[in-house]
Formats: structure tokens, C-alpha cells, sequence
């Protein structure tokens, strides 16, 4: 059985009390509406009131013409139309037993059933769920101005107390020691202490680099829970740390030579 | 006479300000803003339907949507590290457009330049600085963002194609960095960038013919200063600049950033 939606039992119960109410006051004033809907034969005698709106004279045009119908079909009789002669009969003969309350109708003297109510999700293909969602303006930008406000005012006042670094000028008989790459190679760097050249500066970050493009291609767990994905959260944790250490070592525990130091001991030999 | 003179009112700071008020809506300027056809015609109040305007009748249509989902806005989901890393490359631009008046990319001149920048033009460190540690800080910012967008699994599909679009921007990111770590001609400068291209040059197969190509010899010389130049202030940016026009649009093609958890 399938469930009334909430909105229109409402609405029923709300008609239902205005018909009560109507009721009371002026006797027929619905039950001339409800019959003259469903049988005109009915509304003739029940209500000739001015609440019905079909007129006096249609009803009883209507009237003779079911009375006449009623008595060809019972004088042509036959099998096939014996159904039909009934029903014809039963309707004719209703509203005479009745006194105003039509053939169809149900229990609480309704004219009208409601048969079904169809979910829309059952014969509509709905495919887009409703999101919940806010106007960009302001709620998003705002967020984004302030955050760009704050990373101007973090640089520029950065940028009035440390200034960059211009060294001497460039002397390529010269080699400073220890010599260091940009900061975000110095984790290639501290490879190339470990490993061949070739290993260290290109095998080593190419693997990672391709690992990082095929990442999507690789995991197929569609899950985005960080609970169903520990596995690959680990990975890509020891990935970022394996990364973070080497960058860390090399641009801070690195001295003359490219020997290992301890900064707090042997001072700093680092320049962004 | 005078009594008569003195009699008239004087004006309140309340009239000031009302006969200003009036004087600048009044002006050609304000109507010429405020005009039906503009954004708003009649001012701006709050109502559902402006607030759409705002985005629909700008040139930020370009990069937002009217509505966005609500955990999108928060900013504990993305930490801004995305929009960020955009906003570091427009001000690394800004600031690098205003380096380039007075720098010149040859090994006789160059160091001198940005000597002088820093001792002879108003504000020329201040942008120095802001140029180099806005470069420190995009990197940081691209490489976290990256961070994020793994952690969150917003690299599955349907958003593979964008994932490998960003490790693009990553690479180009650290390119640009680089390069422009040539330019101040000093040291520092001289020699990270020989022990970065010295291991390049051990890429199997082509790794010598591709140094040569991106230093212009066999050593870094002013062929390299000139070409890395070139690099920093025009080639990476406008492959970046593709690259980033691609990621944004996919972001909203694959219907807006993930999430929520």
C-alpha cells in the first residue's frame, strides 16, 4: 500500500472540515455539490439550490435521457448487455433509495477516491540529487579575499623584515663550500651522497614523479572515507616524509664538503 | 542688513554631508556606474538575486559558480591552498613585471641591476624580497595543496584527468622557481643552479643534449642567463598559465571540489 504524502492528507482534512462547517449552516449546500458531480439524476431532487451550478432545466433533460437508455437496454434484453442493464439499473434505481448520496460513493460519502500516489523517483528518471548549497557571493568569496588579504600581509611584512640574499657575484672559478641547490632539490641532493647520479637525480624522482600521476590509475578503491583508505594514506604519508627528512637533512645538517653537521654545533649553511 | 545674513541657518556638518551625498549621486560618474545595464542599477542590497549577479555579470563567472556546495566554503576543508598557490602566482607577476623595468639578463649587467634595485629604487627590495619569498611560499603552497588533494581522494574519478593536470602545475611550479633562481647572477645563484643541471645531465639517453640545449653550452654561461630568462618571464608562465586555465575548468566540469568526507 503505498503511503499518503503528508501535504495532501492535509489538504483533505483541511476541505473536509470547510464542507463540515458549510454543512451545518446551510443543510445540502455540499451534499448538493458532491451529488450533482457524480449524478445529475441524484442533485434534481437533493439540491435545486443555487448551489448547484448546472441548470434546472440540463438535470432534467439528463434525467429523461437515462430513464429512456434504461428502457431500450431492458426491452432489447441479451445476454452481452446484461451487465450494462444492471449497472444502468443500480444507478437509476440508487438515488430514488439514496435520498441524495450518490451510487459511487464511498464510506464517508466521498465522490472521489484516490486511487494511487506515485513517488516521483517511480516513473521519473531523477538524476540529479539536491545539494545543499550557498551563493558563492559572499559566503565564498569573502573567505577568499580575506585569505588573500593575509598572504599580502604575510609576505610584504616578511619582506620588510628579511631581506633576499645577494651573494657576491658570480665567479665560476670559484666554487663556494659547501654548494647547494634550491631548497626543494635538496632532497635530490642528499640522494646523490647515497646513490650514483643517475639513480639519485633522475631514476629516484621520475619514479616518484610517474607514481604521482598514476596515483588515480593505481588506487581504485573509489571510497574517499579516510577510514577505507589507510593504506593509501600511509603510502603517501611515508612518500611526503621520505621527501621532507632528505630536504630537512640537506638543507640544515650539511656543511663543508657536504659533510653531515649538526647546525646548533657548527652553525647554518643554508640560503633560500 | 547684516541681520538678515546672520539670520540664515548655518550649515550642520549633517547638511555637509547630505549636500555631498547628493553632489557625488548626482555626478556623471556615479551614473555612468550605477546606469541600468550595470551590475547594479539601483545599488547593491542583499537579495538572492544580487547575490547571483555578482557572479554571473562578472568576469568571475569565469572561475566560480553562482552556488557552490556548503562544505566547500569551510575553509578547515581546503585551507585556502589551492586558491593560494593562484593568488602567489598573481602576485609573483605583479611583482615580477615591476623587477623587469629594471633588470637586464646579461652576466655583465645583471648583478649590478639588482644591486641597484635594491640600493637606488624606492620599494625595489621590498618587491625584490616579496618576488623571492612569494616564490618560496607558492612552492610550499603547490606542494601542500597537492598534499591535501591526496588526502582528501580527490584525485579519484572523476577527477583523475585534473590530478594529472596538477602534478603538471607542480613540475612547472618548481621549473619556474628554479630558473628565475639564475637570474640574480650572484653565487648562490651560480651554483645551486650547476648542481641542479649537473645531475639533469645524467638523464639516460638525452640527459647531455638536453643540458646543452637549456644552458646553451656546455657550461652556465651568458647564453644560460639569457635563455633561462626567457624561460622565467615568458615560456613557463604561459604554459602555466594553459595549464592552470585547464585545472580550473575541470574543477567545475567535474562538478565542483570533492568532498565532503
Amino acid at each position: 500500500m503505498t503511503e499518503i504524502p503528508e501535504h495532501l492528507l492535509k489538504r483533505a482534512q483541511a476541505a473536509r472540515e470547510k464542507s463540515a462547517s458549510s454543512g451545518g449552516d446551510a443543510d445540502g449546500g455540499s451534499a448538493a455539490e458532491s451529488s450533482g458531480s457524480a449524478s445529475g439524476a441524484a442533485s434534481s431532487e437533493a439540491a435545486s439550490s443555487a448551489a448547484s451550478r448546472i441548470p434546472e432545466h440540463l438535470l432534467q433533460r439528463s434525467k429523461a435521457a437515462k430513464d429512456n437508455k434504461a428502457e431500450n437496454q431492458a426491452a432489447a434484453g441479451g445476454g452481452a448487455v446484461a451487465v450494462a442493464d444492471k449497472v444502468g439499473a443500480v444507478v437509476a434505481a440508487a438515488p430514488a433509495a439514496g435520498g441524495g448520496v450518490p451510487a459511487g460513493a464511498g464510506p464517508g460519502g466521498h465522490t472521489q477516491r484516490l486511487l494511487t500516489v506515485v513517488k516521483p523517483g517511480s516513473i521519473q528518471d531523477v538524476k540529479a540529487t539536491p545539494v545543499d548549497k550557498v551563493h558563492t557571493w559572499p559566503h565564498l568569496l569573502v573567505g577568499e579575499f580575506v585569505a588573500a588579504l593575509a598572504c599580502t600581509a604575510f609576505t610584504f611584512l616578511f619582506s620588510v623584515w628579511v631581506n633576499a640574499p645577494l651573494l657576491q657575484l658570480a665567479n665560476t672559478n670559484e666554487t663556494p663550500n659547501p654548494s647547494k641547490a634550491p631548497w626543494y632539490f635538496l632532497g635530490l641532493q642528499e640522494l646523490l651522497t647515497m646513490f650514483h647520479p643517475m639513480v639519485a637525480g633522475v631514476t629516484i624522482p621520475g619514479m616518484g614523479l610517474i607514481a604521482l600521476v598514476l596515483a588515480p590509475f593505481i588506487d581504485r578503491n573509489p571510497s574517499n572515507k579516510p577510514e577505507d583508505r589507510k593504506f593509501a594514506t600511509s603510502l603517501m604519508t611515508v612518500h611526503l616524509m621520505f621527501w621532507a627528512v632528505l630536504v630537512m637533512i640537506g638543507s640544515f645538517f650539511r656543511g663543508p664538503g657536504f659533510l653531515f653537521i649538526l647546525p646548533w654545533r657548527d652553525g647554518l649553511f643554508f640560503e633560500l | 542688513m547684516a541681520k538678515i545674513i546672520d539670520d540664515k541657518p548655518r550649515q550642520t556638518v549633517k547638511d555637509r554631508v547630505n549636500s555631498t551625498v547628493d553632489a557625488v549621486q548626482g555626478s556623471q560618474a556615479w551614473n555612468s556606474i550605477f546606469r541600468p545595464g550595470s551590475i547594479f542599477r539601483k545599488g547593491y542590497t542583499d537579495s538572492p538575486r544580487n547575490r547571483s549577479y555578482v557572479i554571473m555579470n562578472s568576469v568571475l563567472y569565469h572561475l566560480h559558480p553562482v552556488k557552490v556546495k556548503r562544505h566547500a566554503v569551510k575553509v578547515s576543508y581546503t585551507l585556502c591552498l589551492g586558491g593560494l598557490s593562484f593568488f602567489l602566482f598573481i602576485l609573483l607577476t605583479v611583482t615580477g613585471i615591476f623587477l623587469m623595468f629594471f633588470y637586464r639578463p646579461e652576466t655583465t649587467a645583471a648583478w649590478n641591476d639588482i644591486q641597484n634595485l635594491q640600493t637606488s629604487v624606492t620599494f625595489g627590495l621590498l618587491v625584490r624580497n616579496m618576488h623571492r619569498w612569494g616564490a618560496h611560499l607558492m612552492v610550499l603552497a603547490v606542494f601542500l595543496h597537492m598534499a591535501r588533494v591526496f588526502y582528501h581522494g580527490a584525485y579519484k574519478p572523476p577527477r583523475e584527468f585534473n590530478w594529472v593536470i596538477g602534478v603538471i602545475l607542480l613540475t612547472l611550479t618548481l621549473l619556474l622557481s628554479f630558473t628565475g633562481y639564475l637570474l640574480p647572477w650572484d653565487q648562490l645563484a651560480l651554483w645551486a643552479v650547476a648542481v641542479g643541471t649537473n645531475m639533469m645531465g645524467f638523464t639516460p639517453v638525452f640527459g647531455q643534449e638536453v643540458r646543452f640545449v637549456l644552458l646553451g653550452g656546455a657550461e652556465i654561461g651568458s647564453e644560460t642567463l639569457l635563455r633561462w630568462y626567457v624561460l622565467h618571464v615568458l615560456f613557463l608562465p604561459f604554459v602555466i598559465v594553459i595549464f592552470m586555465a585547464i585545472h580550473f575548468w575541470r574543477v567545475r566540469k567535474d562538478g565542483g571540489i570533492s568532498g565532503p568526507l
